[in-house]
């Protein structure tokens, strides 16, 4: 709790991500209440908590997939409107439709989609860079099979690949290593790291409390609301995760209840 | 005019009407919102009955914009109840075009004595009537309509070529478009007042009502045939022409057959279109029933095929000695297979010089024994296999392993050897060969 505080009050404006105050609601129930944190540059960021606490919604209301209640969110010191460029978001698998007519290059070619801009063909120079990044991610194989023949694994990695060939600064992903095998878990995490040497800011929706420690070196334990903040070395103990994941309600928590009703 | 030169205008008009419908199509359909196409194309009615008495005319452009305007304010309303009224999207559509379309229909029959405006004409089109209705140019007698129509299908394919890799991005992932900066609503807005447009346009030719299937029914065909998005489209296009041109000859040869006149072109437009999505969905090569069908016919030969040999070799391991050959009856009581399958495996066998004709039945040959011995052996280990690694009662390792040798390939059968330790003889004390 201390940590987020101390980061929290300062607002350094250079920080790859910093959310002030931030507030999201569905239908007048909130969601997330008052988010305020500055991620740290060069870092692996875990972000956890139980079902419904708000983990993906933080990561689209950023992104403004969703709108916010109130708050705003910074990249490198500027809106993130004008800093697109500089964040890459890998969603949950689940969100696409993966019967869609196209193959696993097509896919990856989407992700340099924006710095080609409106209207511009996407050219030979394009494809070579999706391919490089499929075969980063050991999916050379399978360029040009049809999506839905990929195993949910495979699926992953195009679109890990589809995030690379962004060259972003910044990498928000939502649950990466839900449902995929132990082998891919192992690449994907490796991947996480080749970016974080390369001093990208990483922020990865994680469920898997075992594995916490050895992925991520910062943590951001959220239940609506950040519980705690900061190196999991720091934050990541058994005070906060019963915080975060039990026990009673806490104040606030009755209070949104109260405005849900 | 001759009846010949009718007859092409009315095809004419038929495929560029399918063309234009097909090509946005494509993407109603794998955006998932083939029934908002539907809703669109009811829904203009008021925008165009309000052009229309504005303007007390039929000119092409006042009436375009009022089912563009119509056509958006449809999406925008279904989104808003949607959300607001947190009705299920199907319902909110529902309310908002049905309410629409009956407005328009209102207006329609009320001013239809100061306005040449026919709702018969508006529901079910008159394609018939197209070629009646002329504009020189150069000399010729071009149908107001084909101007029209083509005029629509040129704006569509620039924007969908302009637009491609925004369309494509926004229908497969509206989020990652997002942030790529790409706005996915902008173009889900286009796309509504092209679908708006082209509807109006296709009015005369088919109607509102049978449009939805010049809009849906290419596309989703299309989609059974293809797994890639420009192969898609231009699928679609030919089936939209397929459709235009086989409803016109169905009409008009059909009813003939049995001494009736000719019937509706529009309709058997959509009747031909139904059939081809009909047949693709029987005969497409990945998706189709067929292919399915034929998938798992040529499977069961082939395990019926092994089979055979594995019962053969058995006979044979049984006794060695007097072997005069195996009647195929046995083989019938042995496995539950039926006389086809059974019949063509057993050819296959033959040809393949598996096995051979005997002095009573059929017998395995040298080269058949191997492959057998290869089956039975990857039977046995199998057996080996599951008796080591789970507890399952002796009786029971025969089944699994039955179902397991038809698909074990030499890898995989290297790898049981590694598991198994190699042993040399399964769990019932058989050898293995």
């Amino acid at each position: 709790m201390k940590a987020s505080q101390a980061i929290g009050s300062e607002h350094s404006s250079t920080a790859p991500v910093s959310i002030h105050d931030m507030t999201v609601a569905y239908h007048r129930k909130p969601v997330l209440w008052d988010v305020d944190f500055d991620a740290p540059e060069g870092k692996l960021i875990g972000i956890i908590g139980p079902n419904g606490a708000g983990k993906s919604t933080m990561i689209k209301a950023v992104l403004d997939l969703i709108p916010k209640a109130s708050g705003r969110v910074s990249i490198y010191g500027k809106p993130y409107k004008r800093q697109r460029r500089l964040v890459a978001y890998v969603p949950q698998r689940e969100t696409v439709d993966w019967d869609f007519p196209v193959h696993a290059l097509d896919v990856v070619t989407m992700g340099r989609y924006g710095q080609i801009g409106w209207c511009k063909p996407v050219t030979r120079a394009h494809k070579d860079q999706a391919m490089a990044a499929l075969e980063r991610v050991g999916m050379a194989d399978y360029a040009r099979r049809q999506i839905s023949q990929l195993s949910g694994g495979q699926q992953q990695r195009v679109f890990l690949a589809r995030a690379l060939v962004q060259e972003a600064q910044i990498y928000f992903m939502d649950e990466p290593s839900s449902g995929v095998d132990a082998a891919t878990e192992k690449a994907i995490i490796t991947l996480l790291q080749d970016l974080r040497s390369s001093n990208k800011t990483v922020l990865v929706v994680h469920h898997d409390l075992q594995t916490v420690s050895d992925y991520f070196d910062y943590l951001i334990l959220l239940n609506m609301r950040i519980v705690a903040a900061g190196s999991t070395r720091d934050v990541f103990t058994k005070e906060n995760l019963h915080k975060t994941y039990g026990g009673r309600l806490t104040l606030l928590d009755e209070a949104a209840q109260a405005i849900a009703r | 005019m001759t009846l010949m030169s009718l007859d092409i205008w009315i095809v004419t008009t038929g495929v560029l009407s399918a063309l234009s419908c097909a090509l946005l199509g494509n993407f109603l359909v794998l955006r998932r919102m083939s029934m908002m196409g539907d809703a669109i194309s009811h829904a203009v009615l008021p925008g165009l009955a309000v052009a229309f008495l504005i303007t007390s005319s039929r000119s092409n452009m006042p009436m375009f914009i009022g089912a563009g305007v119509v056509g958006v304010l449809t999406a925008l309303f279904t989104q808003w109840i949607h959300r607001v009224g947190r009705v299920e999207q199907g319902a909110a559509m529902g309310v908002v075009f049905t309410t629409l379309f009956a407005i328009g229909l209102i207006i329609i029959v009320q001013a239809a004595d100061a306005v040449d405006l026919d709702p018969g004409c508006v529901l079910y089109g008159a394609i018939e009537l197209v070629p009646l209705d002329t504009a020189p140019f150069l000399g010729l007698h071009i149908p107001r309509a084909v101007w029209t129509l083509s005029l629509v299908f040129l704006v569509n394919v620039l924007l969908v070529i302009l637009f491609y890799k925004e369309l494509k991005i926004s229908s497969f992932d509206e989020d990652l478009a997002t942030t790529l900066g790409l706005n996915a609503s902008c173009m889900h807005y286009l796309l509504m007042i092209l679908v708006a447009i082209t509807t109006v346009a296709s009015f005369e030719s088919v109607g509102s009502i049978l449009v939805i299937a010049m809009f849906i029914v290419p596309g989703a065909t299309a989609y059974l045939l293809t797994d890639r998005l420009h192969i898609m489209i231009g699928v679609s296009l030919v089936i939209g022409i397929m459709c235009a041109v086989g409803g016109h000859i169905a009409a008009v040869r059909l009813p003939a057959w049995w001494g009736l006149p000719d019937t509706s072109t529009a309709g058997m437009m959509a009747v031909v279109g139904g059939l081809l999505f009909f047949v693709a969905l029987i005969a497409s090569p990945r998706h189709g029933v067929a292919s399915k069908l034929l998938h798992r016919f040529w499977l069961s030969v082939r395990i019926t095929r092994e089979d055979v040999l594995g019962i053969l070799y058995r006979i044979e391991e049984f006794q060695p000695v007097r072997n005069h050959g195996v009647v195929p009856r046995i083989l019938r009581d042995a496995k539950q297979t039926g006389p086809v399958i059974r019949w063509l495996a057993l050819a296959q066998l033959m040809q393949a010089g598996k096995v051979k004709k005997a002095s009573s039945g059929i017998q395995l040959t040298s080269k058949g024994r191997v492959h057998a011995r290869n089956l039975i052996r990857t039977h046995r280990l199998w057996e080996s296999y599951i008796e080591k690694h789970f507890v399952i009662p002796i009786d029971h390792l025969h089944a699994p392993a039955e179902r397991l040798e038809h698909v074990t390939d030499p890898d995989m059968q290297k790898l049981l050897l590694e598991k198994t330790t190699n042993p040399q003889k399964d769990p019932h004390g058989k050898n293995i060969p």
